[in-house]
């Protein structure tokens, strides 16, 4: 039994609200979500077991915090899509604009198209696969969690990062401040065909043709020397 | 004898007022070391202030009200313009922003104890929210920085409010800094960094940029949070006109504004003295904002940056405030700075009082610590009252200059209460000069 909910007929307000308001052993566990048309904060701070299906666009922070729940949207998304998620799988079917997975904890995020600037800033430990191009500034201070990219990058990729985990197919336009290729040991192999099978599509790609970049983590500490490089 | 030796007379020796004692110490520092200094704390320097200004107390023209018979009210609601559950305070002294990481875990327990026992909020910082604090804290503001370290939205909804960092008095354009010293395993686990690094925090929020994008994410938190929670807007104190403006534009129901004596748990030196405006200049354009909007007393305007006594608090709430925010000054109630620790304060080579390399993490008062050892010299419950005693004694000094002027309740103060001591303080706060009628800069 599916629950439909049309956002042409009522707000995403209420939309949230019924969400919020579900059990945590909820049966009602299948939703499509009619008419997103671009609305900002469309299942914002779902946390329930729950497959949410959007018939289109988002706009704003769709997901944003989601913890649990596994959402399916049939179109682009807009800026901070999946914002500090905790848990669950978020896929876009489309292309992902600025901030994709910012600041994200948990979880998946899959982008089938291209994901734009700051995509995975300050990530926390999500897990972000983006089947095309990312933009500049991409896992700007990435903390922790692991961004796959089978396109190309834009400028700046990982600058100032922490120990996010970063895996690129394609050309990297630049690396940001304490950002460097490192080599791509067994057990990163691994950890990359682990995140692929997760996005399904361990079967189509070939984990040697990825680069890993990460931390040089020379500026882990303050030192006057290394002032030019910020 | 020459005739030079002859006509010598001694003159005192004369230091210069541009290279000062403190000017050339900082040149050494700077040459000997090869970088900034840092510290924590806010500006140093002296800048014009609430004891700039006076209160003109009732005689002939204004009757006062009888100081220990009739009523004076000290309670404020804040949030009331969208928030389902606002906030009601019994005073309008609320406990600013800081961090679980730049404070041991025992001086935030001391903050809410002393909070609760006021009838006040106290606030998280860039850090996350500790058991221990929400545990403590009878009312939580929930901080949203740039790091989002900790962010989580089951700690979002344990929040009784929400406060969006935007900047504040101490660096307005800077982020927040914690050096390795203090990067415990703790502090480590909340903020998900290495253990030990020197951490340096976003300025810039990663999700939105200008007030058009944070209108949308104002609006995420209020979904998050089924509209229940107040949400609060923390800036520094710089272009206050303007910057409330774009808050109230945004949608907040609360706007903090933090003077540039307002601390900070470490930053540059350079920072804390040099960028923003003291506190005394931005109450005045923040509340004009305020009312040219028609948003006075609907969106609350907290004050903070150099809080220190009642007259303070009755001072920002005539010029307009809502409530007021103190920072150090409840660290100081706590017994930071306190001289019983003297022959420590010297071994770190400075004195009582002028202690602020918060960043270090040794103090000895345990407050500004995650040294176990030095952190369990803060007895919670203790310093908790003693928080607690110096929030009642600020507010009934705030009590007694209003029932002076004449007003039953500390918001009906307002500017013609005051007038100012000098020119600067007239000009920035836009009272007249003390007996006379002058105002510089209007006609």
């Amino acid at each position: 039994m599916m629950t439909t909910f049309d956002l042409s007929k009522s707000s995403v307000r209420d939309l949230n609200a019924a969400l919020h308001a579900l059990k945590k052993d909820t049966n009602d566990t299948l939703w499509s979500i009619l008419n997103p048309d671009g609305e900002h904060s469309i299942a914002a701070g779902v946390d329930a077991p729950v497959s949410l299906n959007v018939q289109g666009s988002v706009g704003y922070f769709c997901g944003g915090m989601n913890k649990r729940a596994n959402i399916v949207i049939e179109g682009s998304a807009g800026q901070g899509i999946g914002e500090n998620m905790m848990s669950g799988r978020i896929h876009v079917k489309g292309d992902a604009s600025q901030s994709a997975g910012a600041t994200g904890r948990g979880g998946l995020l899959i982008v089938d198209g291209n994901a734009s600037a700051r995509c995975g800033i300050s990530m926390k430990g999500i897990d972000i696969v983006v089947k095309g191009d990312v933009g500049h500034l991409s896992a700007f201070m990435g903390q922790y969690g692991r961004l796959v990219v089978f396109g190309e990058t834009g400028e700046a990729l990982g600058d100032s990062i922490y120990e996010a985990h970063l895996y690129v197919r394609g050309p990297v336009a630049s690396l940001g401040a304490d950002c460097i290729e490192k080599e791509m040991r067994d057990e990163h192999k691994a950890e990359l065909i682990e995140l692929l099978t997760a996005a399904g599509e361990d079967h189509k790609i070939d984990v040697s043709e990825f680069r890993r970049y990460g931390s040089a983590r020379q500026l882990y500490t303050f030192n006057i020397d290394n002032a030019g490089a910020y | 004898m020459t005739s030079h030796e002859r006509n010598w007379v001694p003159t005192t020796p004369r230091k210069s007022a541009t290279f000062d004692d403190y000017t050339l110490s900082e040149i050494r520092r700077a040459a000997t070391t090869g970088i900034y200094d840092i510290r924590g704390g806010g500006a140093k320097r002296r800048v014009p202030n609430f004891d700039d200004l006076l209160m003109l107390g009732a005689s002939m023209s204004r009757y006062p009200l009888e100081g220990y018979r009739e009523k004076c009210g000290t309670n404020v609601t804040l949030g009331t313009r969208f928030a389902k559950k606002p906030i009601e305070l019994k005073i309008p002294i609320t406990i600013a922003g800081m961090s679980f990481g730049s404070l041991s875990a025992n001086a935030k327990e001391a903050l809410g104890r002393g909070a609760n026992i006021a009838g006040t909020s106290t606030t998280t910082g860039d850090g996350g929210m500790t058991p221990e604090e929400r545990g403590q804290s009878k009312i939580l503001v929930y901080q949203y920085l740039p790091s989002r370290y900790g962010m989580n939205p089951d700690d979002l909804r344990k929040a009784d409010a929400i406060e969006i960092v935007i900047g504040q008095g101490a660096k307005p354009g800077g982020g927040g800094m914690l050096l390795g010293q203090k990067i415990s395993d703790r502090v480590a686990e909340m903020r998900q960094l290495p253990k030990g690094i020197d951490q340096r925090s976003a300025c810039r929020h990663p999700d939105w940029t200008g007030a058009d994008d944070l209108e949308i994410k104002i609006n995420e938190l209020r979904e998050l949070t089924d509209w229940e929670k107040p949400i609060y807007l923390k800036v520094g104190a710089s272009r206050p006109y303007y910057d409330v403006a774009l808050a109230v534009k945004s949608g907040a129901d609360v706007i903090v504004l933090d003077g540039m004596q307002g601390g900070t748990a470490a930053t540059q030196e350079v920072f804390i003295e040099h960028v923003g405006i003291p506190l005394l200049a931005a109450i005045r354009p923040a509340v004009k904002a305020l009312q040219d909007l028609g948003m006075h007393r609907k969106v609350q305007l907290i004050v903070s940056g150099g809080i220190r006594n009642g007259a303070d608090v009755a001072k920002a709430l005539a010029l307009g405030a809502d409530a007021v925010a103190i920072g150090t000054a409840a660290l100081v109630a706590l017994g930071d700075n306190d001289p019983k620790w003297e022959t420590e304060y010297e071994k770190l080579g400075t004195t009582a009082g002028a202690y602020d390399d918060w960043h270090e993490g040794k103090d000895p008062a345990g407050i500004t610590t995650q040294t176990p050892e030095l952190a369990k010299r803060l007895d919670p419950v203790i310093a908790g009252r003693r928080l607690a005693n110096y929030l009642n004694v600020m507010t009934l000094e705030a009590q007694t200059l209003a029932r002076a002027c004449g007003k039953n309740h500390l918001h009906n103060l307002e500017p013609e209460d005051l007038v100012a001591l000098t020119v600067e303080a007239a000009a920035m706060a836009q009272l007249p000069l003390a007996g006379t009628n002058w105002i510089p800069g209007s006609n």
